[in-house]
């Protein structure tokens, strides 16, 4: 922890770990204002869950791992992978849910493997799949977007169900709930409908689902102002939207009625807030801007195979951990013409 | 015309910090009571001393002469006396100590016989080359290479451009700019004998943009002495233009070869405060006895530039310039980016001394934050001008894995810092890739040192072997004639023996001078007497292999 200069440089600019990870968190502002919005107050209270549980387990990590608290708790890395794990999250989930998969982020993603900088995986996405996995029904069971639902929830009665996993009189869960857009043409794709069919349901909008294109938009708009402030390079995002946006194409163009068009797979589900928050992760994707380019298209040709022949609606997470054990070795196979070598 | 212009990868902008030193002319410092001269200044091996403790000097004389190709001899900066030769600190990173020559000055600045040249155009560039070799010039820039053997392209190589760096990229130095300023006519006079020496087709003089007074002040000296030859370019201000592939790469768009030499694209690249200095020594006979250094920072009172005589203790160089205040947190010799903390002011301005930046803490040293783990953000790359990822350097370096680090070519870091500064975890990432170096570097010595002996101990076990096999086939071959003979002459054998001893006896007896002492030996002295005689053998044995 020696911060004196033994040699030079003398000078250092001011960028520090902390900004990096602040401008991130506010960068996702807008889309949690659109969740808010949507999907009432279960985000916040996820938001709020999963942080306190993150910062209470890294806190704990670190003091059995003899690390000081100070510098690592305040770096802003937990509160990032824990904020993209909440977000991800279907907004109305038992509170178990987000204070488990903080827990697991933490825990197993981050500080078994050494803690900030050392984890090969995403810890948001570890502590995302192993809720997938181990509880489908909470993960994709969704509160209906606003306008859908005749009395909303207030935000008392949000966190009564969160807590207690009790709802206001006369409603039910089945009520209140469906299943996310890419799970419905999912399951309408494997029933033999055709796309545009499943697609005329009040759910889906001009590209995605109805609420979601708005909160992608969100969420492309704080991305494009990290690209703008250069805490993320363009590499990553464009070739994973790149990849995604050309598959669906292709395969659009062949059979329209069998796979849904680009604007669907860019809209709906995860890929925006992958392509911008989670494969931009520095710790654990690729580091040279060509090996970054190549991590982005992995991950969208990924995300297009599991989402469309996979088993599950998304495969965001699942993509993105594979990639990661890419990673080393693209790195390695990678590296920049160095000034003075031939090519 | 405007010249056409490249440009490198990454780099910076930094706050230049310039205006500090600028706001003055150059000043002539004083004259200290004692020079202190290293006798390395330069990079090749220390010159040797040309005179005694006790000898008077005069201003200009050579007091340490050049050993062997790549070395500088070392002037008197002022007349006096020498009062020792011996270890003194000298501004070095190790803060180490080296021989120096140290005058004690008379005041009366008696210069020794000049010998100007009168036209450098009637010398061929060999002569010329050993004007500039006697005048210990070397590189000003802060590498501090022997000018003259740049000077020289060697027999089979044509020299296209020769590149004048006036760059000067780092924060707060000025010494080269104020030199443009202020004595642009000589850096012309320099650079025309310079292409002289090196039969240069042209000369190209790149400038930070960041400097228009210079640019200004060189295209009016240019136009003055009607030189159409040289051309001033200014060029974009980023750290680390001034680095000379960089510079290279800006204003011919070639890439000089990993590990190569600029002349392996046709060019040749020199300060402008050596040129300036060429001149001096070739047309005025003055050799490297002074140099423009910038004396800036918060820590001093009254930051410019100073012409200063080589060898003056930094202490009085600060103290000249209202320093150093209770401000001052470090000492760095150079500039902020690549300079070194000087942690011994006695230590003499030498001729690589562009800049003492006497800084506050404010002014560096005090990084923003904690040291954090490397999170890979790759702004180190973005930044790095060669291209390198100093994020996986970092972490080879960091476990060691020299390999992989030359892998991810350490040896193409130039060390120029953009990677620590812009590193938000704050890595001292130069660091470590100077550790890695150097340990790299120990291997390979020891490495070669190990060869060296263990192909020694081969060659060694080879020829004992050898012998032993020549040993053995010579007594087999003797076993084998003695086999043949036996049976025929024994008995023959047997009487020549018994007749032989017969006539010694008798001969013994006929002198009576019996030896007494070999007869009647107790066990201990045989054993002693055969001892003695095993180790004559062992020892004649052995210095006849020393022979071998």
């Amino acid at each position: 922890m020696a911060s004196t200069t033994l040699s030079s440089p003398h000078l250092h600019g001011p960028e520090t770990v902390s900004r990096v990870m602040h401008r991130v968190i506010v960068a996702l502002v807008p889309a949690i204002i659109g969740y808010v919005w949507y999907f009432g107050w279960g985000v916040l209270v996820n938001i709020t869950i999963a942080c306190t549980v993150a910062l209470a387990a890294e806190a704990a990590m670190l003091s059995l791992r003899g690390r000081p608290l100070g510098p690592f708790l305040s770096d802003g890395s937990a509160l990032v992978a824990t904020l993209l794990l909440a977000i991800a999250l279907p907004p109305l989930v038992p509170w178990w849910i987000p204070a488990l998969g903080a827990t697991f982020a933490m825990v197993f993603g981050k500080h078994l493997y050494g803690g900030l900088g050392y984890n090969p995986f995403n810890p948001a996405m570890v502590g995302y799949v192993v809720l997938l996995v181990s509880f489908p029904l909470e993960m994709t069971t969704w509160i209906l977007p606003a306008g859908f639902l005749e009395h909303p929830l207030g935000i008392g009665d949000t966190i009564t169900y969160i807590f207690a996993g009790a709802l206001p009189g006369g409603l039910t869960l089945d009520a209140i709930t469906m299943a996310s857009p890419l799970d419905t043409m999912k399951t309408g794709l494997g029933m033999a409908r055709t796309v545009s069919e499943i697609s005329v349901g009040p759910l889906f909008g001009a590209f995605g689902g109805v609420a979601w294109e708005v909160i992608n938009g969100l969420i492309l708009l704080g991305g494009l102002w990290l690209l703008w402030r250069r805490v993320i390079s363009w590499h990553a995002p464009v070739g994973m939207l790149g990849a995604l946006f050309l598959m669906s194409a292709l395969f659009h163009l062949f059979a329209p009625d069998t796979y849904p068009g680009p604007l669907f797979h860019l809209a709906s589900g995860g890929a925006i807030l992958g392509a911008f928050f989670i494969i931009t992760d520095p710790v654990s994707g690729a580091t040279s801007p060509r090996g970054r380019l190549l991590f982005g298209i992995g991950a969208g040709l990924l995300v297009y195979v599991i989402r469309t022949w996979g088993g599950y609606p998304d495969g965001v997470a699942f993509a993105v951990l594979l990639m990661n054990m890419a990673a080393p070795t693209i790195d390695y196979y990678t590296q920049p013409r160095v000034f003075g070598h031939e090519g | 015309m405007t010249h056409r212009l490249w440009s490198f990868p990454g780099g910076l902008h930094l706050p230049g910090h310039k205006a500090l030193s600028t706001g003055t002319p150059i000043r002539a410092a004083a004259i200290p009571r004692f020079l202190i001269l290293p006798l390395q200044q330069h990079i090749g091996a220390p010159a040797k001393p040309l005179v005694a403790v006790g000898d008077t000097v005069d201003k200009g004389q050579m007091i340490a002469a050049a050993e062997g190709y790549v070395s500088a001899p070392v002037h008197a900066s002022s007349s006096g006396r020498v009062v020792a030769i011996e270890e003194r600190p000298i501004p070095h990173p190790s803060g180490l100590s080296g021989p120096s020559i140290v005058i004690e000055t008379d005041g009366k600045e008696r210069w020794g016989k000049r010998k100007p040249v009168a036209d450098y155009r009637s010398l061929d560039p060999s002569a010329l080359r050993n004007v500039i070799r006697d005048a210990g010039i070397v590189g000003l820039g802060g590498a501090g290479f022997p000018a003259y053997v740049k000077l020289n392209p060697g027999s089979h190589t044509a020299v296209e451009t020769l590149v004048l760096n006036g760059a000067e990229c780092e924060p707060y130095i000025t010494c080269d700019d104020m030199l443009m300023r202020e004595r642009a006519d000589e850096i012309v006079a320099g650079a025309r004998i310079m292409r002289h020496a090196l039969q240069a087709r042209r000369c190209v003089l790149g400038v930070e943009d960041n400097k228009p007074e210079a640019i200004a002040a060189l295209g009016e000296a240019l136009e003055r002495l009607s030189e159409r030859e040289i051309e001033v370019v200014p060029v974009p201000t980023r750290y680390p233009t001034g680095g000379e592939k960089q510079l290279i790469k800006v204003l011919t768009g070639r890439e000089v070869p990993a590990q190569g030499l600029p002349i392996a694209v046709g060019v040749v690249c020199h300060n402008v405060a050596t040129a300036a200095s060429v001149h001096r020594a070739v047309e005025r006979g003055e050799p490297l006895i002074s140099r423009i250094v910038t004396v800036t920072g918060g820590g001093v009172a009254a930051p410019g530039n100073r012409e200063v005589l080589i060898g003056t203790p930094m202490a009085e160089l600060l103290q000249e310039s209202g320093g150093p205040t209770p401000a001052m947190s470090k000492l760095i010799m150079g500039g902020p980016m690549m300079g070194f903390t000087v942690r011994e002011p006695g230590a003499p301005v030498i001729k690589t001394t562009n800049c003492l930046l006497a800084a506050t803490a404010a002014e560096t040293g005090e990084r923003p934050g904690p040291v954090l783990p490397c999170i890979r953000c790759g702004e180190c790359a973005k930044a790095c001008p060669v291209s390198l990822l100093p994020q996986q350097l970092y972490w080879h370096a960091r476990a060691k894995d020299f390999d992989k680090a030359q892998d991810h070519k350490l040896f193409d870091c130039i060390e120029c810092g953009c990677c620590a500064y812009v590193c938000p975890s704050n890595l001292p990432l130069v660091q470590y890739f100077r550790f890695a170096k150097t340990e790299i570097w120990t291997q390979e010595r020891e490495k070669k040192k190990a060869d060296i002996a263990r192909e020694r101990h081969e060659f060694r076990q080879a020829r004992i072997e050898r012998e032993k096999a020549e040993r053995a086939a010579r007594m087999q071959k003797k076993q084998a004639e003695a086999a043949a003979k036996e049976g025929s002459g024994t008995d023959d054998k047997k009487a020549a023996i018994k007749a032989a001893m017969e006539r010694a006896k008798a001969k013994r007896a006929q002198a009576g001078t019996e030896p007494r002492n070999t007869e009647n030996l107790t066990e201990a002295q045989q054993r002693q007497i055969a001892e003695a005689e095993a180790r004559r053998a062992r020892a004649k044995a052995e210095n006849s292999t020393e022979e071998n």
